[in-house]
């Protein structure tokens, strides 16, 4: 544990190069189910980060503690507590937009990037690199979330937020939105798309 | 101490639970009251919705008790009985024999002024439950406007039924056919219902969901047929 370890790395690092979504690839399967709109892929990426966050900075306050053998299931009870305290919040204060994340929220739980950063950080690191390293992760799965958000919502419902932004004179003159925008596959693509400019980018990233 | 102990193992895990579950009945509890009150205005948007009243967020209880003039609760022969319509479980109510049911009916009026009926349905589609709310005119034969939503049902095809494209095909079409009570039955499109009733076209490519609304429809608007019939005695 004596190791020195460079907290801005580790805040800043999986923003880009070490993106648990687009280098790790992890926690793919939000990503398809909850960027049909940029709202609720906000909301998800803001649920993460709080839930990997405080998970981050709990275990790492126990890993001194924490018997080795049952770790795994000492991790999950406190993922699922925090997962739970979420969304009870989300339908007290966001009750449309809890409706539209539905069980997905619950399904954080069993977003990889939560039980990689649990067993991976903090099981090994003091609570303050610890929160760093969750803050982080968090903002590189939510700058995912929402640039895919953002692209499904603009050319699927021509829309963003909720608000109207292709004009009505685009639709007079012929536009339609592309429908298949919304359907779960273009995440996939979207997300491809993303992968391939940053390693086009990042020559490090690219493999033989 | 020895960490790697069975019984240090076990002692640690029940800490660990009991101190989790404080945390979560504390959020539980403080949150409920919250909870429900969204939980209450999201049904009056839905009941609104029936009536053809669009409720932005913030002015659905105004709109409610300015739109919904009252509520009672009947039994099976259209009698009044105790009870507050709003807290009705429909689910459960729907799963019990008719002559059992307490039948919750909301009034209501349209933006001309005229009375409708509300009468709340619930069944099951392909994936799970869907529900809505059924209006009728003052008559309480033709169908003034109709909700419906679901929880799961698959998005472009069985979840259509929750588009106006769709509720709004009920529109008009009556639940007594010469004196008879038929309740409306849903149809691949193209088709014809064998007794004659009024029918509506499916979602094409949602057959099961739309089966379900047909058989939610005639499962739960049937116990209302005395209550219908005597509002147009």
């Amino acid at each position: 544990m004596a190791e020195k370890i460079d907290t801005k790395k580790v805040f800043f690092n999986p923003f880009s190069k070490n993106n648990p979504v687009i280098v790790q690839i992890l926690g793919i399967c939000s990503v398809l189910a909850v960027t049909a709109k940029l709202e609720p892929a906000i909301v998800m990426g803001m649920s993460v980060i709080a839930v990997l966050a405080f998970s981050n900075v709990i275990i790492s306050c126990l890993r001194n503690t924490i018997p080795i053998n049952i770790r795994i299931i000492v991790q999950l009870v406190v993922v699922a507590g925090l997962v739970v305290i979420v969304d009870q919040l989300l339908k007290a204060y966001a009750y449309d937009v809890s409706k539209q994340l539905s069980v997905f929220i619950g399904l954080i739980i069993t977003n990889c990037i939560l039980m990689g950063r649990l067993e991976a950080f903090a099981m090994g690191n003091r609570p303050w690199p610890s929160f760093l390293d969750g803050i982080g992760n968090g903002i590189g799965y939510a700058i995912i979330l929402i640039i895919t958000g953002f692209f499904r919502e603009l050319f699927g419902s021509g829309t963003l937020l909720g608000y109207q932004i292709v004009p009505q004179s685009f639709y007079e003159a012929g536009y339609v939105n592309n429908g298949l925008m919304i359907l779960p596959p273009m995440a996939l693509i979207v997300v491809a798309c993303i992968i391939w400019v940053q390693r086009a980018r990042n020559k490090e990233l690219q493999e033989d | 101490m020895n960490k790697q102990s069975n019984s240090y193992s076990i002692i640690y895990i029940i800490v660990l639970a009991i101190v989790v579950g404080a945390a979560l009945a504390f959020t539980s509890a403080a949150l409920s009251d919250k909870q429900q009150e969204n939980a209450d205005k999201d049904k009056m948007r839905q009941i609104l919705s029936a009536i053809h009243i669009t409720a932005p967020s913030d002015s659905i209880i105004a709109l409610y008790s300015e739109y919904i003039t009252g509520s009672f609760v009947v039994d099976e022969t259209g009698k009044k009985i105790e009870g507050d319509a709003f807290d009705v479980n429909v689910a459960n109510e729907s799963k019990k024999k008719d002559e059992d049911r307490e039948l919750p009916v909301f009034v209501g009026k349209s933006s001309d002024g005229s009375t409708k009926y509300i009468l709340p349905v619930y069944g099951a589609g392909l994936w799970g439950p869907i529900w809505g709310y059924v209006a009728f005119n003052s008559d309480g034969k033709t169908i003034f406007g109709a909700y419906f939503a679901h929880q799961g049902e698959t998005p472009g095809l069985g979840a259509e039924i929750e588009k106006p494209a769709f509720s709004d095909r009920f529109i008009g079409k009556s639940i007594f056919k010469q004196g008879k009570f038929l309740p409306i039955t849903v149809v691949k499109a193209g088709t014809q219902p064998s007794r004659g009733e009024d029918y509506v076209d499916g979602v094409s490519g949602g057959t099961i969901t739309s089966n379900g609304v047909a058989s939610m429809l005639a499962n739960c608007l049937t116990p209302y047929e005395a209550f219908l019939q005597s509002l147009s005695d």
